[in-house]
């Protein structure tokens, strides 16, 4: 065993990278669940970002492209959902679902000819002063751009819904939305706002995996982010700051586990890969005495009758 | 424009009439899909939808359509009691891997001792593993009030890797030369969930299924407590005032629902699949909620969901490995069929009307 | 419809009673079918499976139709796309995974007359070969490159879970490294996945992170390379597939599975009505291992080195499991000059004497 062997600096380092594609999901559905709508279509979303981010990057040789690509990928595949659940008015778990499996399926179609293609590179940041900093420095100023772009959305979230006209009247559709509909705002018309904002805001995390954090298209290769990007909303008690502490929490308990693994540690492995999940739930049975609780019309269905 | 009206109460004309609609618009949406992948689309729609039922091994595929409809129906069936009572487990696929560790444990523990009454002592181990898998987030609810839809979905993957653990450890068959994996059931007679008439598809599980949707059936329509169920979901408020015990129902509920999924996890390891393996689960808990809801939470309509989705699984693999079609695009297929069902069921509930001027 | 399905469709009335009776023979064309594990888009192990039988069309042309089924989940539903390829008439049918293995013998007994070759696995029967490829062969050759080429001396190897397959080739690659580097030190991360390539991208960084310079992997995405590459001043072995896309750094050699020749050879055996049911297990002297092509990166020494043990290796001449070795508690294994016989590796469980660390479970 030699713990002296991980080095805090490069740890915390590469916990912002884990963290971040789960980060930037999870923001995007915490501003749809707080519209009072239930999308578990995350997963797909996410893969379908991250290979229409992968197909521009590569044909246009531009990263950013790739990243607006994402966005439009997962924004277009959001608003089948918008279809189905604010204009079918289906329900909202069953559409989730449908959308994952959708959203799996139609990017391995898109996907069959990038398999083993490698994306432009992206440099990380290089901030002069700051980048030079002792430990901060490398922890906290030398990434790619969309790390950044993800803290910064953290704070635009949290504004937003705190302190904004927009923001309130969202969180009056989520908590009552025929309250608010009776005082003249326009429900669905929210909602579909947010619920785009949220497809594309999966697409962008999901990009993040397959254009920075691995770099490469596989079939499947989200592997499960989506649901847990779903599970930090709950987590962070639908709070923007919360789920960035969340989303290092998830990526934290990851990556240590591993750097531990490397170092040595006789550690259960299949114990400690679970380790995540058991935290949550923990942490969700603590966090129960707060008092924050679910957009009050979550995941019901709005109809406006005359 | 269109606007919807809601009906006074379901259409009956569209309640029969959505499904196939759906199932129509998907053939034609799907087949311009197939057509854009080069394919004809006529034979690749009736490779999925007739190979099956009536093409020329339909004596092999039909019995499979019980073989993999039967998990589903069954998981879908508990889901459905708690989905209508606005509780929501969807973590099936944890209680159906802990029901088939619990109910092949106790299958491997007797092994190789040869007795009628192991078979339903893994029955009861399955059921209850799937029951208690189930009590954690139902008494975390109960007693902290935490959120189910996410501790139920967190178990799955502690499930996961439990699986993994069992099966390259506890579990691992000692005659497996190190290799991961469990005895397999089909070659111990007093575990093994066989087929009851040979080539028929219909073993315990599937038994069991439609047991399940009589149950369901009965207890939604005729008991109290599928009164109390159905209230809860409609109008929580007045429930309160009819005397339900909402924390009651949720350990009902989420226990209900543990426990089938626990039986259809033993069933499929002691039966089709034959053994605990690194990858025994393959998603039947999740493609379950959308049986649920496809069957729109009726026991009848779960029944008949739970076939129809085996049929495009069983249709699509024909469809792959015989006109080469790739697994994604099954996928999308499926993905397709479950949008026209949700988006078309509107006509059950909704009227759409065409509005030149405003009403008033 | 076509002639094949029309004289197929004899079938279904006697195979009922007959407990499905096949009804592949009167075909013109030899039908080869396979069985997937993963999506041939995987860019590993199912992809080179699929380029296997590629290999089998090109080589036959329109003697043999060959067709897939890809993501075939292990248990229930691997038992009915094999029935279903041995009801649509395949003569000769691979199954690609070792989760396959009762699924296979299970169909094959009621298909007494097609052949199914199981991958992986250890049963036979009159109507089902195993095949495997020993890897391990290849890991000396990794071992032995990365040892001689280490500066930090830690070598990060990515492992999957904790099989005897895996355990072999964390044994072969330490016993060479160690051959050339006495100083040298294996690091063992568990991903307990087959697939999972941000994991796996994590994994390798933590690894290099913690001073490795060179990763093995036995997981089968690109991840470790492309963040080997981006780390910098570490070298990677391609597994299952060449990926070469990261040559000539990181990725300085690989492990190629190439099935190639033996499912042309056993298609042939097929076609000419000589095939047996074999248990094969071949290497490089076979082909069935590929070495990838050595980059320039590798000191000249080094990679001739490497190909003379290559070369030792495929003729027979050495073996990589050679004592005097011990076991990692210290008992005795092989004796000076033993060479392991192929049972114990087979199910090796154990690690071989200077790893550290415990092997899960």
């Amino acid at each position: 065993m030699d713990l002296s062997s991980i080095s805090p600096v490069l740890l915390l380092a590469s916990l912002m990278v884990a963290a971040t594609p789960i980060l930037i999901a999870a923001l995007g559905e915490l501003v749809v669940e707080r519209a009072g709508v239930l999308n578990l279509g995350i997963e797909g979303m996410m893969i379908t970002g991250a290979i229409c981010g992968f197909a521009v990057a590569v044909e246009t040789g531009s990263p950013l492209l790739g990243f607006i690509a994402a966005a439009i990928g997962g924004a277009l595949l959001s608003l089948l959902f918008v279809l189905l659940t604010q204009f079918a008015l289906a329900n909202q778990v069953a559409s989730g679902l449908a959308l994952t499996l959708f959203g799996l399926g139609l990017s391995a179609l898109l996907g069959q000819k990038y398999v083993g293609v490698k994306p432009p590179p992206i440099a990380k940041l290089h901030i002069p002063v700051l980048s030079d900093i002792p430990f901060f420095g490398p922890v906290l100023f030398s990434h790619d751009i969309v790390v950044y772009l993800g803290l910064a959305l953290v704070v635009a979230v949290w504004y937003m819904l705190k302190y904004t006209r927009a923001g309130l009247i969202l969180r009056g559709v989520g908590e009552n939305h025929d309250a608010a509909h009776a005082l003249g705002y326009k429900v669905i018309r929210v909602r579909i706002m947010a619920i785009t904002f949220g497809g594309a805001c999966a697409g962008v995390g999901g990009a993040y995996i397959s254009l920075i954090r691995v770099p490469q298209w596989t079939e499947g290769m989200t592997a499960g982010a989506g649901w847990i990007a779903l599970a930090l909303v709950v987590f962070a008690s639908w709070k923007a700051g919360r789920v960035m502490l969340g989303a290092y929490l998830f990526g934290g308990v990851t990556v240590l586990q591993l750097n531990l693994q490397a170092a040595g540690v006789s550690i259960p492995v299949e114990y400690l890969s679970m380790s995540p999940y058991v935290i949550t739930i923990i942490v969700l049975v603590i966090m129960s005495a707060d008092k924050s609780r679910a957009p009050a019309s979550l995941g019901r269905i709005f109809h406006a009758t005359q | 424009m269109l606007t919807l009206e809601k009906r006074p109460q379901p259409s009956k004309f569209w309640t029969y009439m959505t499904p196939l609609v759906a199932v129509i618009v998907t053939m034609i949406a799907g087949g311009m899909l197939f057509a854009a992948l080069g394919k004809n689309p006529f034979t690749a729609i009736g490779t999925i939808f007739w190979e099956p039922l009536f093409g020329e091994f339909s004596f092999y595929y039909r019995p499979q359509l019980l073989v993999k409809g039967g998990p589903l129906i069954l998981i879908a069936i508990g889901l459905s009691l708690g989905f209508r009572a606005g509780i929501w487990n969807i973590g099936a696929e944890g209680q159906y891997i802990i029901g088939a560790i619990c109910g092949a444990a106790v299958g491997l523990a007797f092994y190789p001792a040869e007795s009628w009454i192991i078979f339903p002592l893994m029955v009861i181990a399955g059921a209850l593993g799937g029951l208690l898998w189930a009590m954690i987030p139902a008494l975390l609810k109960v007693r902290f009030g935490t959120n189910e839809i996410l501790v139920s979905l967190m178990l799955v993957y502690v499930a996961e890797q439990l699986l993994a653990s069992m099966s390259l450890g506890l579990l691992k068959n000692p005659e497996g030369f190190g290799f991961p994996g469990s005895r397999n059931f089909q070659q111990y007679a007093s575990g093994h969930n066989a087929e009851l008439i040979t080539g028929s598809g219909m073993h315990w599980g599937v038994v069991a299924a439609f047991i399940a949707v009589i149950f369901a059936y009965i207890l939604l329509n005729r008991h109290i407590l599928g009164f109390h169920i159905r209230l809860t979901g409609q109008a929580p408020r007045a429930a309160r005032f009819a005397g339900v015990n909402p924390k009651l129902l949720v350990v009902f509920c989420l226990g209900a629902s543990g426990a089938l999924a626990g039986l259809a996890g033993l069933f499929e390891v002691s039966g089709p699949s034959g053994q605990i393996s690194i990858d025994f689960n393959s998603g039947y808990g999740f493609t379950a909620i959308i049986v649920a809801f496809l069957g729109r939470l009726h026991p009848v309509g779960i029944l008949l969901a739970g076939l129809l989705m085996a049929l495009t699984y069983i249709g699509g693999e024909i469809a792959q490995s015989n006109l080469g079609l790739p697994a994604a695009a099954i996928q999308v297929f499926q993905g397709m069929l479950l949008f026209f069902l949700l988006a078309i069921d509107m006509l059950t509930n909704y009227r759409i009307k065409l509005t030149n001027r405003r009403v008033a | 419809m076509k002639l094949t399905k029309l004289l197929t469709s004899a079938a279904p009335a006697f195979a009922l009673a007959l407990g499905l009776a096949t009804s592949a023979m009167a075909q013109d064309k030899t039908k080869v079918g396979f069985i997937y594990v993963g999506p041939v888009g995987d860019g590993g192990w199912t992809f080179e499976h699929d380029k296997g039988r590629l290999e089998v069309e090109a080589h036959f042309g329109d003697k043999v139709e060959t067709v897939y089924q890809e993501s075939v989940p292990e248990g229930a539903d691997a038992e009915r796309a094999i029935t279903q390829m041995a009801l649509q008439g395949a003569d000769l049918i691979f199954t690609t995974s070792f989760g396959y293995m009762e699924p296979t013998l299970s169909v094959a007994g009621k298909f007494p007359n097609v052949k199914f070759e199981h991958a992986t696995g250890y049963k036979t029967s009159d109507n089902v070969s195993v095949y495997s490829a020993r890897f391990y062969e290849g890991r000396a050759i990794q071992g032995h490159i990365a040892g001689s080429m280490t500066k930090s001396n830690v070598i990060g190897y990515i492992a999957s879970f904790p099989i005897p397959e895996v355990i072999r080739g964390i044994n072969s690659a330490y016993i060479h490294a160690k051959k050339v580097n006495p100083d040298v030190e294996f690091k063992v991360v568990w991903a307990f996945t087959w697939f999972d390539p941000a994991k796996e991208a994590d994994a390798a960084t933590a690894l290099i992170e913690q001073g490795a310079d060179v990763i093995l992997q036995h997981t089968d995405s690109k991840a470790p390379q492309a963040a080997a590459e981006k780390a910098g001043g570490v070298i990677t072995f391609g597994q299952a597939s060449d990926m070469s896309e990261y040559a000539p750094l990181p990725r300085v050699s690989s492990i190629i599975d190439h099935w190639g020749p033996y499912y042309i050879a056993r298609t042939q055996a097929v076609m000419d009505g000589t095939w047996s049911s074999v248990n094969t297990w071949d290497g490089i002297g076979a082909g069935m291992v590929g070495i990838g092509e050595i980059s320039d990166a590798v000191p000249a020494d080094v990679k001739a080195s490497a190909l003379a043990l290559k070369a030792a290796i495929a003729s027979g001449e050495y073996h990589p499991f050679t004592g005097p070795l011990n076991k990692q508690d210290g008992s005795a294994w092989l004796a000076d000059g033993e060479v392991a016989d192929d049972g114990t590796l087979a199910g090796m469980g154990f690690y071989v004497e200077g790893i550290t660390g415990d092997i899960p479970n």
